[in-house]
């Protein structure tokens, strides 16, 4: 009987959460409307710790108003000594048990979760199913992010490209400062450290949440890692398992088409001051370390300019001219002389010309 | 006062002062001020982030502000706040004429104003550290500049002159106790206080270690951090956190001792479970070291590890838990009056118990991949250290001031104090949870629009400039109190339990003119309610020995400043390695002097005592 | 008991430096300073043992070190704990001039610990382990470095009580200073041990 009133209690406590909850935040952006197996695990054990909490939070709340109101001092006993209670074994040993109590029905799921979390063995299997189980490789960069599709010889940039109700694993690291890669509507954040050992976790996107959020998810870089922090966001489209095998076999295949004019000048410059670091083709055989710029090879299909302003030729424009006036810090300022404004303009024209879809 | 405190200016005396009550006021101004630095670099933070896309500070001197403001927070604003109390009390509390080592206390206090001073001329200097309190590796060793070599030095002075004051605290509370006052009779702030400075010894040495291997790789072509010649930043991350979660202990634990100080005066009832209240405080202590890896959850260690942290990480709630009951059942029962320091008090009950929960949330690993260096995560720690420390300070920085100063601050404009602050706290940290779990990640400099953080953020800047009012309101409180404030009585109070109200206020220099024979717990509580107006002596009035005043702690610290300047820039000009070894000379020279000139002290007589005394009652 | 006191062979207290508050504070307090110590002494040896096998292509502890030179410096320093514990037996029975003796010898052999010590690290740099070459040589420089340093402080230290107190004898204001100057000897030695053991024998291991 009193065990049905606790767990309806819960479940009314938790209802009303997950209703309070729920009106947080933007779909493509935040922990509280999850769209992905990861990020359902993580927000059922914030609502559960959430819910211990608030009982915790109730329970003393109680007995504080009901002290501070009830024993105030009041006129005329100013002199009043009150007993001297040492103590009561009883009641020291109620509110050390039940706390234990609470941490236990917490610790469980959390262990559970901990260890499904890091359950990365599907990807590192000797003859995995490449077709099935996808493997991706970040790697974070001042402030960029590259994402290699090893099995499919493919980079590309800026915006991960995923299939929905699959999981996909990935392997992480950083090429010069630690980032941390976090896509907060489909799950928890991992670093992206700068040593060899590469992290490795996996994720899960919904293909319904990712219609809800407008087929786009909001990445974050999640550690300090200089002057541009703040502006590292990347953009993550989730799409049909079929939608995402045509797009990589268009990857694969993609060259750059110049017909117009005033691009075909932009390739020439382009081929000129930009080469040696941008790949425009997203098939780059070249070992990391010379990739030391985003690829661009798809970048005409991009969500966002320099990963944050809208995408359109006039913010392009603004971005080649004066980068670090967009991103402080960043490492293409001063990499390569003044251009005119022709001459930019040609280089927009050539970029956004760079598609696969 | 007596003949032999020579007639010197105020300000000689501060310099080679090693009275403890004195070096708590040094330490009191000193930090302070620090507080007000750190205060106003947070008010810069969140004028920037008030808005999306603000350039009120660009982006680099953002980071600047944001690392300055924790590491002033941390290191130079709140130890050193906590050690004024410390020193202003402690001694007093146990029935001590004086701490076991007053000549290193004094040099503590030099060694961390020297390096607080020299992590600031980095502002003057080419630009400050900029890359956040915890100074990652990898970051911090392509931060361009000095910046992170001012950090690295200047945390390694303070570091030391931190290290030196908890040893003294440790050797003060166990040798130096009045007859009686066994350790169960402890006040709970030196109880805390105890516990705070056994945890200093033990996590500022791999603090240490840590800087000397960035210092290294910095300036003396060290390869700890750097995986090309097969260093790991890594090692840099743990080092910091076996010394940053205790850290965070070394805080709260005495500010847990001042509110219980608080909260059983203005209850009028001694403190409910008394020994539990220990037993919790030691556990926490304990636990606290064991705990470290939980900032680390995302870095990579796996399954087994992190488990293992979190578990670990949750068992702390139960002393914590403990502690909060035992507040509640002190004022079960009890008269209660609410003072500007127990408003604090009562303030800081749910406060607290909102940090602490947040605490246990994030200690659930799987579930702290989402909160980790996210808002949520600022909002947790600043409930803990502004919702916890801060208001302790503030607390006891009322309660005590009296015994300091021998001026009561003003109650009325205390409370006005304490309102501003408390609902700008609130304000400003609450709203910082959801942010978190909206997406927003910490230590951003701007965000953009149109991804739902607008208002939040707005309702954030809005609560800082509450705070900023209430500490505003708290200079002015200080400024006429110091002009034409009441003075204060020896209980100034009137509900005095401890020792310190036992004694004149401020108390003489040499505490008691008879070491006082403690009878129970709350020594003066328990002569009061036997109708009696002072303690019982445990010996005849006699001379007393006094430790003479001295410069070198001075010098030994100057010593370092000037060696941290020429080694930081022995890279960059040629006299800088020339001044590195002056000043460390300087420093080792002032040493051999300390060691080499014997120090016996002076005396004051029994009938200068006598006179002092009478002096004291009448007033 | 009080520091200013004269005293003789009789009068002189059997543990003289506890026999005052001064010096128990002190003795309490290095203790504890011991302690932090260990901390730092065990933080440096942790960060040597995860980067000890990364030599970046630079040489590696096998190729480097050489029993015969390590064992005699270890010897050194074991004899002179031992001969600073002579010294304190001698303070206890306030003879002076004896204590100075052993003193002098424990001064000595730390002299010759160190010595070596600078030719051994003389030896490495001259076969390609630069500080900057590789993470091992960095963490290795930095640890055994660190004691060397100890070793240096403690020698100054230990001669200038020698030469403060030579005139005037011993009391109970510099007993417990004695006292702890061996203790810091002593701590100083038990962390070579540890070295020999961890840096030395388990790299000649492998």
């Amino acid at each position: 009987m009193k065990k049905w009133l606790l767990n309806w209690r819960l479940f009314s406590l938790f209802s009303v959460m997950a209703l309070v909850l729920a009106g947080c935040g933007e779909p493509f952006l935040s922990t509280l409307q999850p769209a992905g197996e990861v990020a359902d695990m993580q927000y059922s054990l914030m609502l559960l710790s959430t819910a211990i909490m608030i009982l915790v939070i109730i329970v003393v709340t109680i007995i504080f108003v009901y002290v501070v109101v009830r024993f105030r001092q009041r006129k005329g006993e100013e002199n009043k000594i009150p007993k001297q209670v040492e103590g009561n074994h009883k009641l020291e040993i109620i509110w050390t048990v039940i706390p234990i109590i609470l941490l236990i029905i917490l610790a469980v799921p959390t262990v559970k979760a901990t260890f499904d979390l890091a359950d990365v063995k599907p990807m590192n299997k000797e003859n995995r199913d490449k077709e099935k189980t996808l493997v991706v490789n970040v790697r974070a960069n001042l402030y960029w992010w590259e994402f290699e599709y090893p099995d499919y010889g493919v980079i590309t940039s800026q915006d991960l490209v995923v299939p929905t109700d699959e999981r996909v694993y990935f392997n992480l690291k950083a090429s010069d400062v630690k980032h941390s890669f976090w896509i907060p509507a489909v799950g928890g954040k991992m670093d992206t450290n700068i040593e060899d050992s590469k992290n490795q976790f996996w994720l899960e996107f919904d293909q319904k949440d990712a219609e809800k959020a407008g087929g786009i998810f909001y990445g974050k870089c999640a550690e300090l890692c200089g002057p541009s922090h703040a502006l590292m966001d990347f953009k993550v489209k989730a799409v049909p398992r079929d939608e995402f095998n045509q797009w990589i076999e268009k990857m694969k295949n993609a060259k750059p088409v110049v017909t117009d004019p005033v691009a075909k000048e932009g390739e020439a410059i382009f081929n000129k001051s930009c080469i040696g670091c941008h790949a425009v083709t997203p098939v780059d055989k070249r070992p990391e370390q010379a990739r030391t710029a985003p690829n661009l090879g798809n970048f005409g299909d991009r969500e966002r300019i320099a990963g944050i302003l809208e995408h359109n030729e006039e913010n392009l424009k603004k971005w080649l001219k004066d980068p670090e006036s967009v991103k402080p810090g960043n490492k293409m300022t001063g990499t390569y002389g003044q251009l005119t404004d022709e001459q930019i303009d040609a280089l927009a024209k050539y970029l956004m010309s760079l598609k696969v879809e | 006062m007596s003949t032999v405190a020579r007639k010197k200016s105020l300000i000689w005396d501060y310099l080679t002062t090693v009275d403890h009550k004195k070096i708590a006021i040094l330490y009191l101004i000193a930090g302070g001020l620090f507080f007000l630095m750190g205060g106003v670099e947070a008010l810069f933070i969140r004028i920037q982030l008030a808005v999306p896309n603000n350039d009120f500070v660009s982006a680099g001197l953002y980071n600047e502000i944001l690392t300055m403001h924790g590491t002033t927070m941390i290191f130079l604003a709140a130890m050193p706040l906590l050690f004024a109390l410390m020193n202003a009390v402690v001694p007093i509390q146990i029935g001590a004429r004086d701490v076991a080592f007053p000549f290193l206390n004094a040099l503590g206090f030099w060694l961390f104003f020297f390096g607080g001073l020299f992590l600031n001329c980095s502002w003057f200097l080419g630009g400050a550290p900029d890359a956040g309190w915890t100074s990652y590796a990898s970051l911090s060793l392509e931060s361009p500049g000095h910046g992170i070599d001012f950090y690295v030095l200047g945390l390694q002075i303070s570091g030391l002159g931190t290290l030196i004051g908890g040893i003294n605290f440790l050797v003060t509370i166990v040798n130096m106790r009045a007859p009686g006052m066994t350790y169960m009779r402890m006040p709970l702030f030196t109880w805390t206080t105890f516990v705070a400075s056994a945890l200093i010894l033990f996590a500022f040495p791999p603090l240490t270690v840590g800087l000397i291997f960035m210092m290294m790789d910095r300036l003396f072509g060290g390869n700890f951090f750097d995986p090309a010649l097969g260093g790991n930043t890594i090692i840099w991350e743990h080092l910091f956190w076996i010394f940053g979660h205790p850290e965070v202990y070394i805080l709260v634990l005495p500010a847990f001792g001042i509110f219980s100080e608080i909260i059983s005066t203005f209850s009028k009832k001694r403190l409910f479970g008394y020994s539990s209240m220990v037993f919790a405080v030691v556990l926490i202590g304990f636990l606290g070291f064991m705990v470290w890896a939980h900032h680390m959850f995302t870095v990579g260690m796996g399954p087994i590890a992190n488990a293992i942290f979190a578990v670990a990480t949750m068992a702390i709630a139960v002393p914590t838990g403990i502690k909060i009951f035992n507040w509640l059942f002190t004022l079960w029962g009890g008269n209660i009056r609410f003072t500007t320091p127990m408003l604090y008090a009562i303030g800081f009950i749910p406060s607290f118990v909102m940090g602490g929960v947040t605490g246990v949330m994030n200690a659930t690993a799987a579930a702290d991949y989402q909160y980790h260096d996210s808002y949520f995560v600022v909002a947790h720690f600043h409930y803990v250290i502004v919702g916890g420390v801060v208001l302790a300070l503030l607390a006891g920085t009322h309660y005590w001031w009296p015994k300091m100063f021998g001026k009561m601050l003003s109650e009325k404009l205390g409370k006005v104090t304490f309102w501003l602050f408390f609902i700008g706290f609130h304000l400003t940290f609450f709203i910082q949870h959801f942010l978190g779990l909206m997406g927003m990640p910490r230590r951003v400099f701007t965000f953009l629009p149109g991804q739902g953080w607008e208002t939040g953020n707005l309702i954030s800047s809005i609560g800082a400039f509450f705070m900023a009012a209430g500490t505003i309101v708290l200079l002015v409180n200080i400024v006429i109190t110091t002009f034409k404030g009441k003075k204060a009585e020896a209980d100034a109070w009137g509900d005095g339990r401890t020792l310190e109200w036992a004694v004149s206020s401020p108390a003489p220099e040499y505490n008691f003119a008879q070491t006082p024979l403690v009878r129970g717990l709350d020594a003066l509580w328990v002569e009061k309610m036997e109708g009696k107006k002072g303690l019982t002596p445990a010996e005849p009035l006699g001379d007393i020995h006094m430790p003479n005043p001295s410069f070198l702690p001075f010098v030994i610290s100057l010593g370092l400043f000037i060696s941290a300047f020429g080694f930081m820039y022995h890279k960059d000009y040629s006299w800088g390695l020339m001044v590195g070894i002056v000043g460390l000379l300087i420093t080792f020279g002032a040493m051999f002097l300390r060691s080499v000139i014997d120090d016996h002290g002076y005396h004051i007589h029994k009938e200068e005592i006598m006179e002092a005394e009478k002096k004291g009652a009448k007033a | 008991m009080h520091v200013e006191e004269k005293l003789t062979a009789e009068t002189f207290p059997a543990s003289p430096e506890k026999a005052t508050l001064e010096g128990k504070n002190k003795f309490l307090g290095f203790w504890f300073f011991l302690g932090g110590e260990t901390v730092l002494f065990a933080s440096l040896f942790a960060t040597f043992l995860s980067l000890r096998d990364r030599t970046a292509g630079g040489p590696s502890s096998d190729e480097l070190f050489k029993m015969s030179i390590v064992f005699i410096a270890t010897m050194l320093l074991l004899t002179s704990s031992l001969t600073s514990v002579y010294a304190m037996y001698h303070m206890k029975n306030f003879d002076f001039k004896k204590m100075q003796l052993w003193l002098g010898i424990t001064v000595l052999l730390g002299a010759a610990f160190l010595g070596l010590e600078i030719y051994e690290f003389n030896e490495y740099v001259h076969e390609g382990l630069k500080y900057s070459t590789s993470a091992f040589a960095s963490s290795f420089y930095t640890l055994v470095g660190t004691h060397g340093a100890h070793v240096a402080f403690g020698l100054l230290w230990i001669l200038t009580l020698m030469i403060r107190n030579a005139k005037r004898g011993l009391d109970l204001y510099n007993a417990p200073k004695f006292y702890v100057a061996s203790l810091y000897w002593h701590f100083i030695d038990v962390v070579w041990v540890f070295i020999f053991t961890v840096v030395y024998l388990m790299g000649m291991v492998g």
